[in-house]
């Protein structure tokens, strides 16, 4: 019996005590009508050792492809420490720190994170995490309703050049509270917001408006001029970032004459693997004013009865197990596990380090973009500033080649042909500090092959 | 705090040097968007950084070093098998938009879940996107919403919620766009049949429900429940926060419920993190399959793939970025492959066993039981209303004294219904010495209050810290570390 510590004698003197008869007498409160017949659908159980062999023959079959994929989510050297820690027990085991004084460990660390996310952001507070970065989003435009007192609206101005799965994760969270997303068109040339694009809004009652930087395409928005125009003109400033970028971009807190309002974004490019997807976290900072309409835990620093610091949960009176029906938010349980990830990735590379894989990566980038723009068929769109993404448009329609290199072992991109079918054959690439030039003259070269076919 | 805070570590010009790019361009970045200032990160070595993570680390109760009965929280043991297979380097490097075709293996994996969770859970389809219980939660009401919609049922947009219902069940109600409508718990711990069909009507979206229930016993009516809701056409969902007690005894789907959410990272152990990642997949009657939450893992011949708009144009969309907590899916699957089918079953029947028992230790022990005509489920719940009143300690002295009894405290005053309660969860994976060791110490702490009340009242006093300024740390808010401070 996997897991399961009993004895027979142990059974036998607990159902005594009880006094039932068997185990099954426990459950004589369930209709017998409703009780299941065994689990047929279900397999046989495994043990370790077989699970495990199973699981590498899967892992096998997906290989380990040469990744040219960002879209959201970056490949990122982990310092071997961090899951080290991550996965000690005390952390990976505990549970939301409902009991302060038996969860110092996680407190203390999710303030230090509190305090390096305010600092990166150049914020004045920051939550505990949250999903993931388009939830994050989500929560954030929410965050902007309550907080925004003389916007009766509820609606949002999002540029098309926002994560396209950021905008759909942020309607279908947002519906049932009657949010409304404008969504704003890029600049064609450019690949930019103008204040054109944001002009046929003046004099509307906007809540707020959305700027991603870098955006979906990895370029770099005119960010004080589109913050000082939401301002001007009544609307809140959501900034969605990579927190990574922030090593070298101006961060939110400083964007324009007033600084974002909320800054959101994905915390994965902190520490945390591909993984498939997830697990990552969300972050979310904002100015001291609007702390008590931010959404999920909050932790801070106080005093126990001897007077000796320490850390709590606090303005838990915002939250859904206290107020019920008229919580910020529904959220309860968040990321922990992968902000201890990031506050550890964070102390390790400090500023400077994480300066230097911010340059590295935007510097492979232009080498991939510089050798594959030298294939017939390939070219760069949008050639302004950008940080570690670019959009190539190519010849032919991208999924074919994409599958053409994933047989090759490489996976090439993210086609936007479905998300932007106005930019034809285009295709997003991304190269991290992680990929070698050996990498990318493999890219070149399978690329190279596959168009001339 | 017995751990100086990591910016106090730091020094300028310090760095765990091995960790960073050996050498770095300068950033391509127009001056008006550039950085001026570097963030003010920790500047430590990497031994600093080690240790001082690893200090905190032991600061901590956890499930490995502690039993942790948080009742509704289902702290089971969780396998390091689980996190050693889903940290396997070929599911760690994978993109979460890889193409499809070197994604196979994981999506077998993700689609022989949704298929066990289905058969577990008696339900029609298995959507694992949901990140975590609340987002389940969800996700089950936005399709029961979605449902009505696509009827042209406009005007359903009132959800009943039991008063002894988790705070996310009315939480996620108004997230949803819906009215909360409270009905109450009769004495013995079932729904009020009465107050519910007052409750029920034209408007009626659905009733949102955990069973076994928050009290920790069955709701024994539920099949009149599910009529009665149904009649008016209203749906049912399931808080599969309990989850834990009932698995492969009596399934959700077979009960009338038309959608249920469950926590992988309670019943199906994957790690509780310090507060996530968790993971709520949701599992669907017929009538709600087309609004699953994309996406969705299909299987085609013999080859998989990602399900979304296209194949299910009434989605209620996107919950995520990607696709949900894939990592904590994998935990989950192995979980699942290495308990299999007996294996399940045997989850609901030792979880309860051991509840039961420590129930009726604590009976005998001379605790108040909050229903003691009841049986437990896989939870229950003691009230220390008599000794508030003739003692003056009450169930949060009781449970910052078991800390120093070497015990994580059970869920202190919720469900908000029995005063001065304390929610006792155990799980299966306890051990019997483990279970009257708690006991004990119990006893002793009720021989304490009886002798030296302020001892109790002044707990704990051998964690690194005593009990914190709530108060303070609301009022005074402190939230983020000031060089200096």
């Amino acid at each position: 019996m996997p897991f399961i510590p009993h004895t027979e004698a142990d059974v036998r003197e607990m159902l005594t005590t009880i006094g039932a008869a068997d185990i099954e007498a426990l459950f004589s409160e369930i209709p017998a009508a409703l009780r299941t017949r065994a689990l047929e659908g279900a397999p046989q159980a495994l043990g370790e050792m077989e699970v495990g062999r199973l699981m590498q023959q899967r892992g096998a079959r997906d290989g380990r492809p040469i990744n040219f994929i960002g879209a959201g989510a970056y490949e990122h050297h982990i310092p071997a420490a961090v899951w080290a820690i991550v996965t000690r027990g005390e952390f990976y085991t505990a549970y939301t720190p409902y009991q302060a004084e038996a969860s110092q460990g996680t407190l203390q660390l999710l303030y230090e994170y509190q305090t390096m996310m305010a600092n990166l952001t150049g914020m004045q507070v920051s939550n505990a995490s949250l999903y993931d970065g388009a939830s994050a989003l989500a929560e954030a435009c929410l965050m902007s309703v309550r907080a925004h007192r003389k916007s009766r609206s509820a609606r949002m101005l999002a540029p098309a050049t926002l994560h396209p799965a950021y905008l759909a994760a942020s309607r279908a969270i947002t519906e049932g509270q009657n949010l409304k997303f404008d969504v704003t068109p890029y600049e064609q040339a450019s690949g930019l917001t103008q204040l054109a694009a944001l002009e046929a809004h003046r004099g509307q009652d906007i809540t707020a408006v959305v700027i991603q930087q870098p955006n979906f395409f990895g370029l770099l928005e005119d960010v004080d001029a589109i913050t000082d125009w939401a301002h001007a003109n009544g609307a809140l400033v959501i900034a969605v970032v990579n927190p990574l970028s922030l090593a070298i971009l101006k961060p939110p807190g400083e964007w324009g004459e007033k600084g974002a309002d909320i800054v959101v974004g994905e915390g994965q490019p902190l520490g945390a693997p591909l993984s498939s997807g997830g697990p990552y976290f969300g972050f979310m900072t904002t100015r001291q004013e609007l702390v008590r309409q931010m959404p999920g835990r909050i932790i801070g620093r106080t005093v126990d009865l001897d007077g000796k610091p320490g850390f709590a949960l606090t303005l838990q009176a915002r939250e859904q197990h206290i107020r019920r029906s008229k919580a910020t938010s529904n959220i309860c349980t968040n990321q922990g596990l992968l902000v201890t990830a990031a506050t550890i990735y964070m102390t390790l590379l400090g500023a400077e380090g994480l300066e230097r894989v911010a340059a590295v990566s935007q510097a492979r980038t232009t080498e991939l973009v510089e050798a594959l723009t030298r294939i017939a068929g390939v070219k760069l769109m949008f050639d302004g500033p950008r940080f570690h993404e670019a959009v190539l448009q190519l010849d032919r329609d991208p999924a074919g080649v994409l599958r053409a290199l994933a047989s090759r072992n490489i996976v090439g991109g993210y086609d936007l042909s479905r998300d932007y079918p106005e930019l034809g054959h285009a295709l997003l690439v991304c190269a991290t500090e992680m990929r070698t030039r050996e990498d990318i003259d493999a890219y070149a070269k399978a690329l190279t092959e596959i168009l001339a076919g | 705090m017995i751990e100086p805070l990591i910016f106090t570590h730091s020094r300028p010009g310090r760095s765990a040097a091995a960790q960073r790019p050996q050498s770095a361009p300068t950033p391509a970045v127009p001056e008006k968007l550039r950085r001026k200032r570097r963030a003010a990160l920790p500047e430590v070595s990497e031994l600093q950084a080690v240790r001082h993570y690893t200090r905190l680390s032991q600061l901590n109760f956890s499930i490995d070093t502690h039993f942790y009965p948080l009742g509704s929280c289902t702290m089971k043991y969780n396998p390091r098998a689980c996190n050693q297979f889903a940290m396997l380097p070929e599911f760690l490097g994978r993109h979460p938009l890889a193409p499809a075709e070197v994604s196979q293996g994981l999506l077998a994996c993700m689609y022989e879940l949704q298929e066990m969770l289905r058969e577990a859970t008696g339900m029609k389809g298995v959507s694992l996107t949901p990140m975590a219980g609340a987002q389940g939660e969800f996700a089950g009401v936005a399709m029961i919403r979605a449902y009505h919609r696509a009827r042209g049922d406009h005007e359903r947009t009132e959800i009943i919620v039991p008063d002894a219902a988790h705070g996310t069940n009315p939480a996620t109600a108004t997230m949803c766009g819906c009215t909360v409508v409270e009905i109450e718990t009769l004495a013995d711990g079932d729904i009020d049949i009465e107050g519910l069909k007052k409750a029920l009507g034209p408007k009626t979206a659905g009733i949102m429900l955990t069973n076994p229930s928050t009290l920790g016993v069955f709701e024994r009516r539920i099949q009149e429940v599910a009529r009665l809701v149904h009649e008016v056409g209203g749906l049912l969902y399931y808080d599969g926060a309990n989850l834990n007690a009932i698995l492969g005894k009596v399934r959700p789907g077979d009960m009338g419920f038309d959608v249920i959410h469950m926590n992988l990272h309670k019943t199906f152990s994957t790690p509780h993190g310090g507060g996530g990642p968790g993971s709520g997949a949701v599992g669907v009657g017929q009538r709600l399959l087309p609004f699953m939450p994309i996406p969705v893992v299909g299987k085609e011949g013999d080859s998989y793939r990602w399900l979304d708009e296209r194949d299910l144009p009434q989605t209620i969309g996107r919950l995520s970025a990607f696709m949900g907590n894939a990592g904590v899916l994998l935990r989950a699957y192995v979980y699942m492959r290495m308990l299999g089918r007996e294996g399940m079953q045997r989850v609901a029947e030792y979880s309860t066993l051991n509840a039961n028992y420590l129930q009726a230790r604590l009976r005998k022990a001379g605790f108040d039981l909050a229903y003691p005509q009841r049986r437990a489920s896989h939870e229950f719940i003691i009230t220390l209303k008599r000794q508030a009143k003739e003692l003056g300690v009450n169930a949060m002295d009781f449970a910052k004294r078991l800390l120093d009894y070497g015990f994580h405290a059970p869920t202190t005053y919720f469900p908000l219904l029995v005063p001065e309660c304390l929610l006792i969860e155990p799980t299966e994976t306890e051990a019997k010495e483990e279970l009257d060791a708690f006991v004990e110490a119990l006893i002793a702490i009720q021989r304490e209050a009886e002798q030296d009340a302020a001892k109790v009242k002044g707990a704990p006093y051998t964690l690194p810290v005593r009990r914190l300024d709530d108060v303070r740390a609301a009022k005074q808010l402190d939230l983020v570390y000031q060089e200096g401070g």
